[in-house]
């Protein structure tokens, strides 16, 4: 916001600098020139920016406020099995329009207290192991598979380091990749690099109109492209990771409306919205043959990139 | 036992730009800082002669440390990639393809052969860091795909080598993606028993870590090679945890089991031919 009235600042000033060319004839052109150059670059990706600051805005619904507003019923489970409960992530049965589903998601806390286990969504190694252990559990059972993807990224930390997390990532992409069950996968707010992909290859992918999601954060991009973080705004531009771009460049399915202002200022209403989406892609996928599934997943992956020279080919989907 | 298994192995960088009468035929060792005839490090597979110090492999020079003598050909694919973002930061994208196909001779990072090694048939691919990192782009993942998709359809192992920074940025989005195309062209191979040997060198990190690098039957790390998920500036930056020295080597990751074993670059390619002798190769052609 400020950067806004930045802006309508600036904008004044060069309206004056040129009323005043035009009045008193005195030339101010290369003073004009640096000023538009100015306003141009802070304009850039506001769109892109500001959409980033609502995905992450503090009062945005969270993955267990969406479970709470969406689903009949939700029975948390816990733990990884091998020696981890990971609380960036949230995974458990649910009852959703009359059935039983599995849901992952990433959990934000509201506080710093909760973020003491949250993590602010930022998930570990347990986190991805957890997830996929409880996946498996829906597949072996035919539910239908949810992902509700909200974090800044994975966990940058010694611990998860040394606990795998690079290959904790690998394998919940992987276990993905061959799960026999539907899976519809929605970006809700920060779609953080690898750490949303550990939870995000589903047979749809949906993004809430706010939502972004990202091979990196604006920031980080900055850091490492401009050297300088503080150019995140053109970063978030240059990186186009708005939900609009996402489906202009034909990797997310659809976007879901989110009311006027961002899903904060109505959570029900996003929850309604969210879950009418949800549940109508789930339907769709419910339609065919669940041998079938994997298969054209990992197709449809495949066919992601986009080189020159050579079109990517096209693979004949396996079954399982 | 346990200190020099910590010793960190000094990775040097060769200038390839690098002119003049000295730079010309030799060139500064980073590990020992003596001045060391340019041509007896080539021969030596980029390890210096003094002190054992590990130079950065180009690709060319990785594939002739590993393949038996003349057997490699080159299938590439003949692409190069796209700039799918129109992405400029302070400098365009096409501009840093531009001088990587310059600074290397290649036209992307990623080569992929036929090769043999100790008389085996094999897949080969290995990805050249000179070139912008090595990082994985729509290219990497559309070459590493081919690749894969060539060594199930003829049933031969399938070798990876990585030196890579992880995602490439400039192609956003698709650069992410390309981490479930490369373990959706995985599964193929786990579906015919084709082996996959995974071959981590310095650096493996990044999204190309969490995802194909790390899917491996086997893995291997080279002696002294970087290997972790997040930079050590980011995990600093964010947790303020002070780090250990010996943090993300082949060492670290060996001691926290994420690798089969740590081997040292003169004995890498006799260590894939008897990791070879175990798994079965059933050449259909």
């Amino acid at each position: 916001m400020r950067i806004d009235e930045l802006i309508a600042e600036l904008q004044e000033k060069l309206a004056e600098l040129k009323r005043l060319t035009r009045d008193s004839g005195l030339d101010a052109s290369p003073q004009i020139a640096e000023l538009a150059e100015e306003v141009a670059r802070l304009s850039l990706g506001r769109g892109a920016w500001e959409q980033v600051q609502l995905a992450r805005h503090p009062s945005r619904p969270t993955t267990m406020d969406y479970l709470g507003l969406m689903m009949d019923d939700f029975y948390e489970l816990h733990g990884d099995r091998l020696g981890s409960d990971d609380g960036a992530i949230v995974a458990g049965l649910a009852k959703f329009a009359g059935r039983t589903v599995v849901v992952v998601g990433h959990q934000k806390g509201k506080n710093l207290v909760e973020n003491r286990i949250r993590r602010s969504g930022m998930a570990g190694p347990g986190g991805y192991r957890k997830a996929a252990r409880i996946m498996g559990l829906g597949e072996r059972y035919g539910f239908p598979i949810i992902a509700l993807i909200d974090t800044p990224g994975a966990y940058p930390g010694v611990k998860a380091e040394e606990h795998n997390i690079g290959g904790a990532i690998a394998d919940s992409i992987y276990t993905m990749l061959r799960l026999r069950t539907p899976i519809v996968a929605a970006v809700i707010g920060e779609g953080g690099s690898g750490g949303a992909l550990g939870i995000g290859v589903g047979d749809r992918l949906l993004m809430m109109e706010n939502a972004y999601y990202s091979v990196i954060s604006p920031e980080g991009c900055a850091a490492i492209l401009w050297g300088d973080r503080s150019r995140a705004r053109e970063a978030a531009a240059a990186l186009r990771l708005t939900a609009h771009d996402l489906l202009d460049l034909g990797v997310i399915d659809e976007v879901v409306q989110e009311p006027t202002g961002g899903a904060h200022t109505d959570p029900q209403e996003a929850a309604r919205s969210l879950g009418e989406a949800l549940r109508r892609h789930m339907d769709e996928l419910g339609g065919m043959v669940p041998g079938e599934l994997p298969g054209l997943r990992r197709s449809k992956f495949r066919g992601m990139g986009i080189c020159e020279g050579a079109m990517p080919v096209m693979h004949e989907q396996g079954g399982e | 036992m346990k200190i020099s298994w910590f010793r960190r192995q000094q990775y040097v960088q060769v200038k390839l730009e690098q002119k003049g009468e000295v730079g010309a035929l030799w060139v500064k060792c980073a590990g020992c800082g003596d001045l060391v005839f340019r041509e007896r490090i080539r021969e030596n597979h980029g390890i210096c002669p003094r002190c054992g110090a590990y130079f950065f492999l180009t690709a060319q020079e990785r594939i002739s440390l590993l393949v038996d003598e003349s057997s490699f050909q080159d299938v590439s694919k003949p692409i190069v990639a796209a700039d799918p973002l129109g992405f400029v930061d302070r400098r365009s994208y096409v501009g840093r393809l531009k001088e990587a196909q310059e600074k290397t001779g290649l036209r992307n990072e990623t080569v992929i052969g036929r090769a043999r090694l100790g008389g085996c048939p094999v897949i080969l691919a290995v990805t050249d860091f000179r070139f912008i990192g090595g990082s994985m782009g729509s290219v990497m993942g559309e070459q590493l795909d081919h690749g894969m998709g060539m060594a199930a359809r003829e049933l031969r192992p399938f070798i990876l080598v990585t030196s890579t920074g992880g995602a490439r940025m400039q192609e956003g989005i698709f650069s992410l993606m390309q981490m479930v195309k490369t373990a959706a062209a995985r599964r193929d191979l786990e579906r015919l028993g084709v082996p996959f040997v995974s071959v981590m060198t310095y650096p493996t990190t990044g999204g190309v870590l969490a995802s194909i690098a790390s899917l491996g039957d086997i893995t291997i790390a080279e002696k002294g090679a970087l290997i972790g998920f997040a930079g050590r500036r980011v995990i600093e930056q964010t947790t303020g945890e002070r780090l250990p020295p010996e943090f993300q080597t082949a060492e670290f990751a060996f001691e926290h089991g994420m690798v089969d074993r740590v081997v040292e670059r003169r004995k890498l390619r006799e260590e894939l031919i008897h990791i070879l002798e175990f798994l079965p190769v059933r050449q259909s052609q």
